[in-house]
């Protein structure tokens, strides 16, 4: 497998970390098969194709498909990860997501590639930012954001020993691993970064390095800012969140997806009926005009120096 | 057993699941009878005549797997499972009351028997061929059986599996479609015909054989493995009448979810002897 082009140092595609993950993985239990939509090559599962040739399910471009064969899969006593753009698997396949994965309860993971905006200049119909309003009322469908590449392989060699449906969102965003002491990857609990009184701000994938990177801004001002990496975003880990209400008073959220009921419409929901704190949420409105990655993270604020505007903000709103 | 016997044995079965059903639908006064009863005979052949299962292990690896792609057609199913053994005659008096295991569509977890969740179309073929593909995967030597009505195949994911499947050995796959000619409004092919079915499954690469989905020993035939197996898909298009075995709702698309007074439930248990 060719290596990944990594734009900056220390920067790496978490595809990478997926790819080795899930070889490892079906090295040592041959229950684990891959099903994909003509994706081999932008789910970076070459390596695996070659090495489990009779293991690696390619049912052509048919998501509607792709999903019902991994709930078979799973009946059949496999361990399924289909793996496809997240914008088709979850947006094509969406009824199959609904009813053969999260109702049904199989054992099937779905990961997710190259999610949020990671498609730049080919637009809103290649963007994958409705994905979490999609999937978080389907209540026993855990959804992982992983923000790093250690974060990615530990959360999909958990998603393999869980039984149950699971849906793990990637980019393809070169991202540096995130610095945190004594690292253990707990799904459903958030991860404190950097602590913090002033303000929070909840992050989640590719936006978790920002937030650190907003937070030393801030720290420059005197101003404390805690952050958490909220890579599960179903179920929501409420107490840290209410913590975090309570303990700094302000929330930024910042998600690479829309801001209408995925990460940040959580946190308020959970928020405005417990512990009213002003919010400022990040991410995008809607569909988006044509830009680059780069130039879409910055017209929309989603910077460091954007994260830590919005918290200044947020701060401005607390009463008294 | 001899063959006779045994058609002899679905038969009654199948009367058996008929009357059960329509009482069920006429007690919830909800259901969908007319597909119950175009289904009912090659459900009761699969159950009675072809599979291989065991109700005291619902989840034994290798156990042949039926699923209910028209899952509004829970009559049929629910009858079938209790006859077959997975749970009591009792249950199907829950049929629809709150908090019944016997959901309108059915669901894997609240009963056992039930291989996945369907009720929306075009969701059984996709998840058989799953189950298909995991057996030939670990050359188990279980059959995969998935029924879906006619109407149904108007759902284009039916076709993303039908060219999956043709494009793979999978010669211990069977379909059969319930080919009653109607769905819930008016004729398949006045809504956005299917003709020639056959020729379209041919093309995508299975084998297919047409019978008189009435035909309990035409059933037991087309469904038998034959000796030495196949080295394609099979898809059976059997041909049905929806509301088969009660003269006032044979072939009329309004016992699609219709549901019996009284007076027809009192005619329906007389005709069905």
């Amino acid at each position: 497998m060719a290596a990944p082009a990594a734009k900056q140092e220390g920067f790496y595609d978490c595809r990478d970390a997926w790819a080795r993950t899930i070889e490892e993985l079906a090295e040592n239990d041959p229950r684990i098969v891959a099903v994909v939509n003509d994706s081999v090559g932008s789910s970076k599962l070459g390596g695996f194709q070659k090495r489990f040739p009779d293991r690696l399910v390619n049912v052509g471009i048919a998501e509607q498909n792709m999903v019902g064969v991994g709930a078979g899969l799973a009946n059949g006593g496999r361990i399924p990860f289909v793996s496809a753009a997240s914008c088709f698997l979850t947006g094509r396949a969406l009824e199959q997501v609904k009813a053969d994965i999260a109702y049904a309860g199989f054992n099937v993971k779905l990961v997710g590639q190259s999610s949020g905006v990671a498609y730049g200049e080919l637009g809103p119909t290649h963007h994958s930012i409705e994905d979490f309003a999609w999937l978080r009322p389907l209540s026993n469908i855990k959804v992982v954001v992983p923000a790093d590449s250690w974060e990615t392989a530990e959360a999909i060699k958990w998603a393999a020993a869980y039984e149950g449906p699971v849906y793990i969102r990637l980019s393809r965003m070169p991202v540096p691993d995130l610095v945190v002491e004594n690292r253990k990857f707990q799904p459903g609990k958030a991860e404190l970064v950097r602590k913090g009184d002033d303000v929070t701000i909840i992050a989640c994938g590719t936006m978790v390095h920002l937030a650190v990177q907003a937070a030393v801004e801030l720290e420059a001002e005197g101003i404390s800012a805690r952050i958490l990496n909220m890579a599960t975003i179903s179920p929501l880990d409420e107490a840290a969140i209410s913590a975090a209400a309570s303990e700094t008073g302000a929330i930024v959220t910042i998600e690479e997806a829309n801001i209408h009921g995925g990460l940040g419409g959580a946190v308020a929901e959970h928020t405005s009926a417990n512990l009213p704190v002003p919010i400022e949420r990040m991410g995008f409105p809607g569909f988006v005009p044509t830009g680059s990655v780069e130039w879409l993270f910055d017209h929309f604020g989603l910077t460091a120096t954007g994260i830590a505007r919005s918290a200044r903000k947020a701060i401005g709103r607390k009463r008294g | 057993m001899l063959k006779n016997d045994l058609v002899d044995i679905i038969r009654e079965k199948a009367l058996w699941m008929r009357r059960r059903a329509f009482t069920m639908v006429h007690d919830a006064q909800l259901g969908h009878p007319g597909g119950d009863f175009s289904a009912i005979d090659i459900i009761a052949t699969l159950y009675f005549g072809v599979m291989r299962y065991d109700p005291k292990k619902p989840d034994m690896p290798e156990r042949d797997r039926f699923i209910m792609s028209k899952g509004h057609a829970t009559g049929a199913l629910y009858t079938a499972l209790c006859a077959a053994g997975y749970y009591p005659e009792d249950w199907l008096k829950t049929y629809m009351q709150p908090q019944s295991k016997l959901n309108g569509h059915p669901n894997r977890n609240y009963l056992p028997g039930v291989e996945t969740n369907t009720g929306p179309l075009g969701h059984g073929l996709p998840v058989a061929l799953g189950i298909a593909i995991a057996g030939q995967m670990t050359g188990s030597d279980y059959r995969t059986f998935v029924l879906t009505g006619d109407g149904e195949l108007q759902e284009g994911s039916n076709w993303e599996a039908a060219m999956s499947a043709g494009n793979r050995k999978l010669g211990k796959f069977t379909l059969i479609v319930d080919r009653n000619r109607l769905q819930q409004g008016m004729g398949t092919e006045e809504t956005n015909g299917l003709d020639p079915l056959d020729d379209k499954f041919r093309a995508f690469g299975w084998d297919v054989e047409v019978i008189d989905g009435h035909d309990v020993g035409a059933l037991v035939n087309a469904l038998s493995e034959p000796p030495g197996g196949r080295s394609k898909p099979l898809c059976i298009i059997a041909n049905t009448i929806k509301g088969k075995g009660v003269s006032f709702m044979e072939n009329k698309a309004s016992w699609h979810h219709g549901v019996p007074n009284a007076e027809q439930y009192n005619i329906a248990m007389e005709e069905l002897v």
